[in-house]
């Protein structure tokens, strides 16, 4: 194209995103189209692939088209292989995108539409997709070698320790509240129970399908899976209006969540092509299937957006989790702005795919990017429902009141329109029996895409669509849950393993039972808290989640801002270094806030103190008391891991802190280990197109 | 020619999700068999289509390959 006019149209992507963000940031009082946030973030995309990620990739990393890659030079026709663009960005955005940026934007919502969406375009672009990109290109440049192994190389082991008992920690904390967003979606929920339950044996018949009666043909299997679970759908409603039937699946939150510890156990034993291959087969499908369906119906409905823009929750009184605007916003949504999690995946499976160098800015920046498109949908999703619907539903019984005339007159108090009978319609017309304190996120974002979907193509059909978001949200959720426990298995055994060498291997018996048990015990222990916790779990396990992920970042970033130091490009460290600075100062912040505020509902010791008091003085009600001694043993044990998270980061901190000082001082530091240039033989066209 | 065209694209469509998928695993791992080993006397002989699964599915889930 000529040059002129690439000029001219970039000028006006410019202008266009300009104008859809100064209309989103500005606009008072009147609702907003949700149009406006998919054009100013399309826009920001746009600009910051083809600018900033462009010269990154030239002069920061200075990417080199002519050097083989590791796929390249150590081809094994399997975990090493040069592959098409294309095929890795799709296994690289599969594997970043699970429910984490559905979550985080619906739970940030409550301060209103603007400051999530701001975070999640500017952490984006400036933040996670310059970590997935620098990360990706790190990792290829070492053989592909894994953040941990990264950090302890061009660091030292100091750093590389804590990458991977950070690593472990945060696998533990995600899995708990994922288990727990689920348990809150199924909670004397038949239908939704019957469903997420049907996706097992459907999972593990398809596994038996590509194992045994069609080797391979992945495809052909996942859509007979994909099929049978949009039938479980149907199912799921004959068997809520059986009254039979619905008994069977009609439960409480603990015996959930006891069969979801149970569940997490069988997935990290059996095989992985009986359960964990097969569910992820189709988990990744739903995934892009609904994803794309949610895009097309924003833009067929273009919905207006109801939540103002800022609400007055900013001042750290809000319903769903406490804590102000400042830092809690940029922990709350981690997936979607900066995930420090999609580093390890940058770091040891994609770089050992890549063809060529080249491609880096598109799988790991545009992955990123994606992603974060995926979080701004969510951020539609929960903010087109009435605000008064929105707190309804997300708000625990322990804020507003366990009876639905309380919950109502206590939201509609914070000048939020919502009334009982008004709930009572809306979880009918979804086919629940209440929708008050479905805290989560996934019960509000099921709401939402019903309702996107059934005035896009359908109203009559509101139940099935929200079941259907259930199990969509479920099913990936479900995965990530058996994916993680499994590799929290295995980073189990490598660490036994170098104490006693059989307990290190993965294929002995008593070693996948004992590690596995302690891995479950793990999450399974915080779930259970999380589910006898009045005030929800969420308020507690999420901003925790939030700052293990945000540490992991931050130490992807020092690891990152350490090689450049050491690479002479000292000039330009301020690409990783300025997000790096910025995670240090809210990850801290949050920590020190979640660990020494005297807000009951920030502070983990002032909310044990609070509870201790109480108890002592016998003001807890019966069943309030019996759980307490749990509860503030809990809120402890919080308060002591947020602290190690926050030693931990700071102490890779300073180790890539001295690493710089004694690099820019000309005194020794550890060698780089970046492989030496090869030139590339591979006609990658084939590849690349 | 419009025509041929478009199934000159909607053939490599389709064969960049057969490998996105995981379906056409198996014949390039035979390729590469074929290219790197069949030439050597003493090189193993090819896995089977269902053996190949089981290996590449293990692989495929030894490690963290899914995220948050």
């Amino acid at each position: 194209m000529h040059k002129n006019i690439k000029f001219i149209l970039w000028i006006l992507v410019g202008l266009l995103g300009t104008f859809a963000l100064s209309t989103i940031a500005l606009n008072r009082g009147e609702s907003i189209n949700a149009l406006w946030l998919i054009t100013a973030a399309v826009c920001i995309y746009a600009i910051a692939y083809r600018f900033y990620a462009a010269w990154i990739a030239a002069k920061v990393l200075a990417i080199d088209e002519t050097r083989a890659t590791p796929a390249e030079r150590l081809d094994n026709g399997r975990d090493f292989m040069p592959t098409n663009k294309w095929v890795v960005f799709g296994h690289h955005f599969a594997a970043i995108a699970g429910p984490g940026p559905l979550v985080g934007p619906t739970l940030a919502a409550q301060f209103g539409y603007l400051p999530g969406t701001l975070w999640i375009l500017i952490g984006a672009v400036l933040g996670g997709a310059v970590q997935d990109m620098v990360t990706l290109f790190f990792s290829t440049r070492r053989n592909g070698r894994s953040l941990g192994q990264m950090a302890r190389d061009e660091i030292g082991v100091i750093g590389g320790t804590a990458a991977l008992i950070g690593t472990f920690l945060i696998m533990i904390i995600l899995i708990a509240v994922l288990g727990l967003v689920v348990v809150n979606a199924m909670k004397h929920s038949p239908w939704a129970t019957s469903t997420v339950a049907a996706t097992i044996p459907i999972a593990m018949l398809i596994g038996l399908y590509m194992r045994h009666i069609r080797p391979g043909r992945v495809m052909e299997a996942s859509a007979i899976g994909v099929i049978l679970l949009l039938l479980s759908v149907f199912a799921g409603g004959w068997i809520d209006h059986n009254e039979t039937l619905r008994v069977y699946f009609d439960h409480d939150g603990l015996p959930l969540a006891f069969a979801i510890i149970v569940y997490g156990f069988a997935a990290a034993v059996l095989p992985v092509w009986l359960l964990l291959a097969p569910r992820d087969y189709l988990s990744t499908y739903m995934k892009l299937g609904t994803v794309i369906l949610l895009a097309v119906a924003i833009v067929i409905l273009r919905p207006d957006i109801l939540m103002p823009a800022i609400t007055q929750f900013t001042d750290g009184t809000g319903p769903i989790f406490g804590g102000k605007l400042f830092p809690f916003v940029f922990i709350t949504i981690a997936c979607g702005a900066i995930s420090g999690f999609h580093a390890l995946i940058a770091s040891g499976t994609t770089p050992k795919l890549l063809a060529n160098e080249r491609d880096i800015r598109m799988i790991g920046y545009g992955a990123m990017l994606l992603e974060s498109f995926v979080a701004i949908m969510a951020m539609i999703a929960a903010t087109v429902l009435e605000p008064g619907v929105f707190f309804a539903i997300n708000s625990p019984a322990g804020v507003v009141g366990k009876e639905a005339i309380d919950a109502v007159a206590k939201i509609n108090s914070w000048g939020f329109a919502v009334s009982v009978e008004q709930m009572s319609q809306l979880a009918k017309d979804m086919g629940e029996s209440s929708l008050f304190a479905r805290t989560g996120g996934a019960p509000s974002l099921a709401v939402g895409m019903a309702s996107i979907f059934g005035n896009a193509f359908g109203k009559g059909l509101l139940a099935l669509w929200y079941h259907f978001a259930i199990m969509f949200e479920a099913i990936f959720i479900l995965t990530t849950l058996d994916a993680g426990t499994r590799v929290g298995r295995f980073m189990l055994q490598d660490m036994l393993g170098n104490f006693n060498k059989k307990l290190g291997e993965t294929s002995y018996m008593p070693s996948v039972l004992f590690t596995s048990s302690i891995v479950v015990a793990g999450w399974g222990y915080f779930l259970y808290i999380g589910v006898i916790d009045p005030n929800g779990g969420v308020n507690i396990l999420w901003p925790l989640f939030g700052i293990a992920n945000q540490m992991l970042a931050a130490i992807a970033l020092c690891v990152a801002t350490g090689i450049l130091v050491k690479n002479g490009k000292l000039k330009y460290a301020w690409v990783t270094g300025l997000p790096l600075a910025w995670l240090v100062t809210i990850t801290t912040t949050a920590a020190y806030l979640k660990v020494f505020s005297d807000d009951v509902r920030v502070g983990f010791f002032a909310a044990a103190n609070d509870l201790s008091t109480k108890l002592a003085a016998g003001l807890l009600p019966p069943e309030k008391a019996a759980v307490a001694p749990q509860l503030i043993f809990n809120q402890h044990l919080d308060a002591y891991l947020t602290l190690f998270f926050v030693a931990m980061l700071w102490i890779v901190m300073m180790d890539m802190l001295i690493v710089c000082t004694r690099r820019i001082a000309g005194k020794p530091v550890l060698p780089c280990t970046e492989v030496a240039h090869t030139e590339s033989q591979l006609n990658n066209a084939w590849v690349r197109d | 020619m419009l025509k041929k065209l478009i199934l000159k694209k909607l053939r490599h469509c389709w064969h960049l999700i057969q490998q996105l998928s995981g379906d056409s695993a198996y014949a390039q791992y035979l390729q590469h068999h074929a290219d790197f080993h069949a030439s050597s006397v003493d090189a193993p002989a090819a896995l089977s289509r269902k053996d190949f699964y089981k290996l590449w599915q293990d692989q495929k889930w030894t490690g963290i390959k899914r995220c948050c």
